[in-house]
Parts: C-alpha cells; sequence; structure tokens
C-alpha cells in the first residue's frame, strides 16, 4: 500500500477562551494529522477541549469568545483557516461535513428527512429536484434504512434513535466529503444500536476512502473503530499513535490511568451469600401505563412497563438491573421505592409491604429504602448547602438539628469530600462531587437498601471509577444492599454480584454476574454482551493499576 | 370508534362537543353574575323617563318577564338560546341579533387587523433584534418595546388623537366612515381604512410589544440547538438557516401566546371602540350594561365566547400544522 495522502492536517493549534475561564486555552499546540482512509480518536473527558477541535475545523466555534489565535487547519494542503466565510460554507457539507452526538436533536423537527438531506444536495449541486431525491433516496439505502421511499418523508420523531443516527450519517456522506467528524456519535445510543452504527461507519469509510475524526470518550468505543488515537487532557494533546500501541501500551501516565479506569469485563467471584437475610424481596410486580383519554380526547394504548416482575436482594449484595432503553430498568427502580405506584405486587422490606404501607407507614419505610439519582446535578436542591442537603432527611424524621449536621460532616469525610464542602452550594462542585454529595444524602437515612439509577452514566471515566469503588467500599463497610440499574454492562460487571436482565418490561435472564457474562443463555442477553464495544480487548493496565 | 374520520373533522366534531359545556357554563355564570348586579332595565328605561307610577313599573316589568324568580328567568333565557334566539332589545327596539350582527363586522375588522399588524411585526421586528441581539438595533427595538408595552392603550390613544387629528389634522378623530360623504367603491374602502388606522395601531402596539420580546428570546433559544448547529454544519447561510430552521420552530411559542390574547383583545376594543366612537361590539357592550340591557349584553358574551372558542380551535389546527410532532387526537 502506497503511503496515504494527509487529508486534515492541524498544525500548532492554538484556541482562546474568553478571559475569566477556568484556562486561557480551549486547546493549546494542537498538531494532528488524519489520513485518506483512516480513523483517528481523538480522546478526552469533558473539558479536555475535544469538541473545541471539532469547532476549529468546521470554523464553527462560538466566535468571537472563542477563537483560533494560532495556527493551522489544511484540507488537502488548502489552509482552511484563512478561507472567507463563503468559501468556508461552500466547503462544509461537501468536503467537510460532521455526525453530532444527539440523533435526538441534531435534525429539524419539523422538516421530513427527505428535505433535510435534500438540503446538502441543494446547497452544493445544481441537480434537480429529481436528480437529488434520486440521489437521496440512493444514500438512504446505503445506510441501511428499511424502506428510504417511506422514510423520505417522514419526520425525524416518527424513527427510533438509530435510525435518525442513520439520517444523520446519510447526510454527513450524501456529497462524499474529504472528511467526516464525528462528535461521540454513539454516546446516546443503546449497546446494540451502537454496534451496528460503528459498523456502518466503518463499512462506508473504507469503501469511500474518507478520513474520520472521530471524538469519543469511550476507550471501548476506541478500542472497536480506531486506527489511531490521540489522547487530549485540558487542551493539550498528551500521546498519539497507532491504535494498538495507545490501548496495549500506553506511555504517558495520563494515557495510563484512563484506560486503567476502563471497567475491566471480568466480573468479580461469586459470592458466598446464601445465608444473609433477605432485605428487599419484590414480588410479581406489575406497572401498566394506561391508556388515556376516552370519548371527548384522543386515545393512547396502554403501555406494559413492567410485566410480573421478581426479586431478591440480601444483605450486602449488589443485583444489577441491566437492559436498554424502553426495558422498563427505570421503572423498576421507582416502583420499589414506591416513587411510582406499581399495579401490583409486594415489595418486603425486612418482611414489611412497601406498596401496601400506608403514608405514614411509608414515611417510616422510606428511611430504609433510598435513592441515588443519575443527574447530580439535577438533584440537589441548588439553593441549599451541602450540609442541608445531606441533613435534611434525618432532621425530617426526628434527629435533632445540631445532631443530624454533625452528622453531615461525618458522612462528608465518608464519601472522601473534605469538611470545607459543608458550607458549599452543589454548583461549587465537580459532577463525581455532587455525585459524593448525592451518595452522602442517600446513606444519611442510614437505609438497608440503596437503589441506584445510573449514578455513574453522566461522569467520565476515571471519576466513574473512583464513584464505583467509593459504592463498593460503603457497601462492603455498611453491609448495604445495592439495587444497580445500569445500562452500562462493563459498570454491571464490575460492581454487581447478580444481575437480571430485562428487555421489554420482562426479566430475560438472571443470575450471578460471572455466571451470566461467561455463559448467557437467552438469544437478547448474548447480543447484548456481544455488542459491548471493544469486548475482545482487555485493557492492560489493569494489571498495573492494582497495587 | 366505528366510524372512520379523517383526523381533522375528528378533532373539529369533538372540540365542538366540548365547547358546548363551555359556553353553557359562561352563558349561566353571567347570567347570574348579571342578575346580582342592582338595577334591571326597567329601572335604566323609568330613569331615562324621568320617573314614573309604580303601577305602570309593575306592569312593565311583568310585560318583560322580570317579576319571574331568576332560575325561571334564566331557564327562558337559555331554552331560547338554544335555538339561536337572542330576544329582543329594549333599548335599541330590535331584534337582539340585527344588533349584534350590525356591529361584528366593525370588531372583528379592528381586532383582525390590529392581531396581525401585531403578529407580523412583532414577529418579524423580533427576529431581527435576535439575529443582531445586544447591538444597537437590539437595543433600540428592544426599548421601543418596552415603551409600548408599558403605555396603557387608552393614554396611546388619547396622545395619537392630539396629535395626528388636533395638531395635524392628517386623520379623523374618530367613527367608521366621514358622515354625509356616502362613500362607494374603493373610495369607502380607503375612506374606511383612513378611520381605522389610529384605533387599529392603539390597539396593537402593546401586543406588537408582547410578541417581539417573546420572539427575540425564543429566536435566541431556538438558535443554539444542536439542528441548527446541524444547518450550520451542512453550509448553510446565515438567512437560509434563519428562515428554514430557526423561524418556524420559534414561532410556537408566540402562535400560543396568540391564541390565548385574543380574548384579551376582545377586552381591549371596548376601550378602544368608545373612544374612537367605533360602532361595534365593545362599545356596545358598554352602553348595554349603563342602559341594563340584558339580552344585548348576554347576546355580546355568547358571540365572544364563540369566536373565542373558534379562535382557539384555529390556534390549535395552526399549532399542528407549524409543528409536526403534534397529532391532532
Amino acid at each position: 500500500m502506497t503511503p496515504a495522502k494527509p487529508i486534515l492536517e492541524i498544525q500548532n493549534l492554538r484556541v482562546a477562551l474568553p478571559e475569566g475561564g477556568d484556562r486561557p486555552n480551549a486547546l493549546d499546540d494542537l498538531t494532528l494529522t488524519v489520513n485518506e482512509g483512516e480513523i483517528v480518536c481523538l480522546v478526552g473527558e469533558s473539558g479536555s477541549g475535544k469538541s473545541m477541535a471539532a469547532g476549529a475545523v468546521m470554523r464553527l466555534l462560538p466566535e468571537p469568545h472563542v477563537r483560533v489565535t494560532q495556527g493551522a487547519v489544511r484540507l488537502d494542503g488548502q489552509d482552511i483557516t484563512a478561507l472567507g466565510q463563503r468559501e468556508m460554507r461552500a466547503l462544509r457539507g461537501d468536503r467537510l461535513s460532521m455526525i453530532f452526538q444527539e440523533p435526538m436533536t441534531a435534525l429539524n423537527p419539523q422538516k421530513t428527512v427527505g428535505w433535510q438531506i435534500d438540503e446538502v444536495l441543494r446547497l452544493h449541486t445544481d441537480l434537480d429536484r429529481r436528480a437529488r431525491k434520486a440521489r437521496v433516496l440512493e444514500i438512504l439505502a446505503d445506510v441501511h434504512i428499511p424502506d428510504p421511499a417511506s422514510t423520505y418523508n417522514a419526520y425525524p420523531h416518527q424513527m427510533s434513535g438509530g435510525q435518525r443516527q442513520r439520517v444523520m450519517i446519510a447526510m454527513a456522506l450524501v456529497l462524499k466529503p474529504r472528511l467526516i467528524i464525528a462528535d461521540e456519535p454513539t454516546t446516546a445510543l443503546d449497546v446494540t444500536t451502537q454496534k451496528q452504527i460503528l459498523k456502518l461507519i466503518k463499512d462506508l469509510q473504507h469503501v469511500h476512502r474518507t478520513g474520520i475524526l472521530f471524538i469519543t470518550h469511550d476507550f471501548g468505543v476506541v478500542a472497536e473503530i480506531a486506527d489511531r488515537i490521540a489522547v487530549l487532557r485540558l487542551g493539550e494533546l498528551v500521546e498519539q499513535g497507532p491504535a494498538a500501541q495507545i490501548l496495549n501500551a500506553p506511555q504517558h501516565p495520563y494515557t495510563k490511568a484512563l484506560i486503567a479506569a476502563v471497567p475491566a469485563l471480568t466480573p468479580p467471584p461469586e459470592k458466598p451469600l446464601v445465608d444473609a437475610p433477605v432485605v428487599l424481596e419484590a414480588k410479581s410486580l406489575r406497572k401498566t401505563f394506561a391508556a388515556r383519554g376516552g370519548l371527548l380526547s384522543g386515545k393512547r394504548a396502554p403501555v406494559v412497563a413492567v410485566k410480573d416482575l421478581s426479586f431478591q436482594l440480601r444483605r450486602g449484595e449488589t443485583l444489577g438491573v441491566v437492559g436498554e432503553s424502553g426495558s422498563g430498568k427505570t421503572t423498576v427502580s421507582r416502583i420499589v421505592t414506591r416513587l411510582l405506584e406499581s399495579d401490583s405486587g409486594e415489595v418486603l422490606i425486612d418482611g414489611r409491604d412497601l406498596i401496601a404501607a400506608s403514608r405514614r407507614e411509608l414515611r417510616a419505610l422510606r428511611k430504609d429504602i433510598q435513592m441515588v439519582f443519575q443527574d447530580p446535578m439535577a438533584s440537589l436542591n441548588p439553593r441549599k448547602r451541602v450540609i442541608d442537603l445531606i441533613a435534611q432527611g434525618p432532621i425530617v424524621h426526628g434527629t435533632p438539628k445540631a445532631e443530624a449536621h454533625a452528622r453531615a460532616r461525618e458522612l462528608l469525610s465518608l464519601v472522601e469530600l473534605s469538611p470545607a464542602a459543608a458550607d458549599r452550594f452543589p454548583h461549587e462542585f465537580s459532577g463525581g462531587q455532587r455525585q459524593r454529595i448525592g451518595i452522602a444524602r442517600a446513606i444519611a437515612m442510614e437505609p438497608r437498601v440503596i437503589v441506584a439509577d445510573e449514578p455513574v452514566s453522566a461522569l467520565d471515566v476515571s471519576v466513574q471509577a473512583q464513584v464505583l469503588r467509593l459504592l463498593a467500599d460503603l457497601r462492603d463497610r455498611l453491609s448495604l444492599s445495592l439495587l444497580f440499574v445500569t445500562h452500562d454492562l462493563r459498570v454491571a460487571a464490575q460492581l454487581c454480584d447478580k444481575v437480571i436482565v430485562m428487555q421489554k418490561g420482562e426479566i430475560v435472564e438472571a443470575g450471578p454476574t460471572s455466571r451470566v457474562f461467561a455463559d448467557p443463555q437467552h438469544s437478547y442477553t448474548q447480543s447484548l454482551l456481544a455488542s459491548i464495544p471493544g469486548r475482545d480487548w482487555e485493557p492492560p493496565v489493569q494489571a498495573l493499576a492494582v497495587k | 370508534m366505528g366510524i372512520h374520520l379523517p383526523p381533522v373533522l375528528a378533532f373539529a366534531l369533538r372540540r365542538l362537543l366540548q365547547a358546548v359545556p363551555v359556553i353553557l357554563l359562561i352563558m349561566i355564570g353571567s347570567f347570574l353574575l348579571l342578575k346580582l348586579t342592582p338595577g334591571d332595565t326597567v329601572d335604566a328605561l323609568v330613569g331615562d323617563m324621568g320617573g314614573a307610577d309604580p303601577a305602570f313599573v309593575a306592569r312593565l316589568r311583568a310585560e318583560y318577564g322580570l317579576d319571574q324568580p331568576v332560575l325561571v328567568q334564566m331557564w327562558r333565557y337559555l331554552s331560547k338560546l338554544a335555538m339561536f334566539d337572542f330576544g329582543w332589545s329594549y333599548v335599541y327596539e330590535q331584534p337582539v341579533s340585527t344588533v349584534l350582527l350590525d356591529r361584528l363586522g366593525t370588531t372583528l375588522l379592528l381586532m383582525a387587523s390590529s392581531l396581525s399588524i401585531a403578529f407580523v411585526c412583532g414577529v418579524s421586528l423580533g427576529a431581527f433584534a435576535a439575529r443582531r441581539a445586544y447591538s444597537l438595533t437590539d437595543n433600540v427595538i428592544s426599548t421601543l418595546g418596552l415603551v409600548f408595552y408599558a403605555m396603557p392603550s387608552f393614554f396611546l390613544a388619547l396622545l395619537m388623537i392630539l396629535l395626528f387629528s388636533v395638531k395635524l389634522g392628517w386623520l379623523p378623530v374618530g367613527g367608521v366612515a366621514t358622515i354625509g360623504a356616502f362613500y362607494t367603491g374603493w373610495d369607502k374602502v380607503a375612506d374606511t381604512a383612513m378611520h381605522m388606522v389610529m384605533p387599529t395601531m392603539a390597539l396593537s402596539l402593546i401586543y406588537l410589544a408582547f410578541y417581539m420580546r417573546l420572539m427575540r428570546t425564543s429566536v435566541l433559544e431556538v438558535s443554539d440547538l444542536d439542528f441548527v448547529r446541524t444547518a450550520r454544519a451542512k453550509g448553510a447561510s446565515p438567512s437560509r438557516v434563519m428562515f428554514h430552521h430557526i423561524m418556524r420552530n420559534a414561532l410556537l411559542p408566540v402562535v400560543t401566546l396568540l391564541g390565548l390574547q385574543f380574548s384579551t383583545v376582545l377586552g381591549g376594543s371596548v376601550v378602544i371602540e368608545t373612544i374612537f366612537s367605533l360602532p361595534g361590539l365593545g362599545q356596545l357592550a358598554y352602553t348595554s350594561v349603563v342602559k341594563r340591557d340584558l339580552n344585548t349584553l348576554l347576546g355580546i358574551i355568547f358571540l365572544c365566547s364563540i369566536i373565542v372558542v373558534i379562535v382557539n380551535f384555529l390556534t390549535d389546527l395552526v399549532y399542528a400544522w407549524l409543528d409536526r410532532r403534534i397529532d391532532l387526537k
């Protein structure tokens, strides 16, 4: 093979942030090359400036607040930082295109899919209406959309997330650009869909010899798709090289730490918990979101979110509830805490039924079962100090204020936050720290069970590892039981003793994590496990990280 | 359901059914409220005549059915209303329906013109201000909006009369046509337009300010959405992004407000019509209250509630047409 031609060359690029930010430059001295037919993954945690790199190449930075102050971006040898707005517009969508993260919001809700792809052709070609339509139908077929003709007239909300992302890809590919920038294109998708989309991107890129700058935070995805990898930290490139080298023999300590934080796919050994008492038991739970409407308003079909669900959770045990979106896993977490009323069934905490409890009994029972939520920003009242947030629960349940506050300060050190944190407000903390506050708030009630609904999915991978370690540690020290709802099978493998796999409101498989992962019985579990990105790659530094 | 109707028709039918109890409640409520006010038609008539002997007053009451218990009066009125019989106006000595139809045109003209001006100008100024957000243009437009917004319409109306009619003499002070001119054809249209300029402006400016502010915020909000970035990544020019991607999405909250405010505009027209002595429903309502002309007043209320129901229905239709995610159910 002849040496590949560079498509994109970024040279000593510097992007300045407005004054008063946490650092002067979003990107500092970034040099990066994408060759023809190559996928370069730009990896970094939130705030690393990876999306700024995309913005700088597309020239879509929020100027003049954020602007390129130094360096060159060359597309096929032509420096595009010097181009005027009009020339740049001619380039975008034609030789340079972009795929965004959220297929849900990245398409105009008021225009048909066909119109939106057609717009690219209208802007950049002289084709007539008929030719354009033929081309759109062709590209829709290329991205494997079933029935392109009817999709042409469909609105984005009528399609699934995966289909919408296919449309985005079709839109990016329709003029066979030289370079595609993909900004976290699969982050919002379920694993099985993610696998298909990654395969699609790889296949199409192979056929068209397009260069792809693939921005992601997920090393699993990187392992799946990258030819070369560049690692970014706080705007600086710390390491770049061929995929195999970075993944298996990283040199820079930051890369090593990042890879070490990726949860391995090896579940913990089975715990001998058979004799531990059952703390939480669910018996044939059922929840249907009722059909709405009647004579005078619209009708909506009933949705069965959970049907006939039973499980047992023993003391000190972690039970993972895994499944894709729409599987009913979040509904389960809401029902067992009775934030949502179930239609039938029982939830027993130490033998006392939560579902049938009266208001007064419920309040006492709530003490024993606490929740940790997904979004640590949205679940903490922004107007209250941390100490009040943590002490509020015990105070409501009758603990004297002074005692509750003293206990709250202890809890802060338990979740590894400094005591000074007590008098600050939630917005002064990072996502990981906020999730620690959320956990402290939950254990302040001294519960028997903690229900955690995707507690780490909004966090960066290194922070995620810390929070998971903290949860496991607290569980062992306080003999808590965890009901852990997650879509991330790597996280489940890391933490859970047992898992139940849900699909469309039903448990398709349940058992010890190690057994389910090693030898899945149900076809759905098999396909879920086969879709984990980078499942063939064993993070190598794991051995080093264990001290 | 057994019968399959096109969604729009089924929707219309359902809304029609929903409207019946709404209007019924409005009528019952207004009837009872009006009966609570001291004085009735006979008092007003006798007052105008400068007094009469009690026997005559009692006979008059019996003749008009005003001696019956309130509930009986209400039942009689509602059963006639069910057959769209609005009764007789004792002030105008005409059937109420005739009186109403005479006045409806002027009010509808006033409302339609002021709302369309408010909507079109508000939306375009708002979008324009948002595109140049925080610039001098934006500041000038926003400040003007604030002035319109803060100015009561009756005060604005008086100022305009003072300036354009009294000082400059460009526009007529009031009325809907030049008295004694008897224009026909296009002259009549031009004459009416001249008379409508000031009332329309006075009524529309405050709403214009509403829509402008809302549109400006809405455009700024939509401009930050992902699909706008997608459009720019496709290479669309700023004006194309504005017209094809931002406007339609940004219009949704403005349309909601438009539908909601229609009834307030009806209320506002009472003041404006009185000031400019326009023979419309608003002015009629005012005189009917003074003269205790219950039948006419209830007729106006009935007509207005029907107009509001129809406008709400139309708003929903427009909304569904603008926002493809909404199903007419």
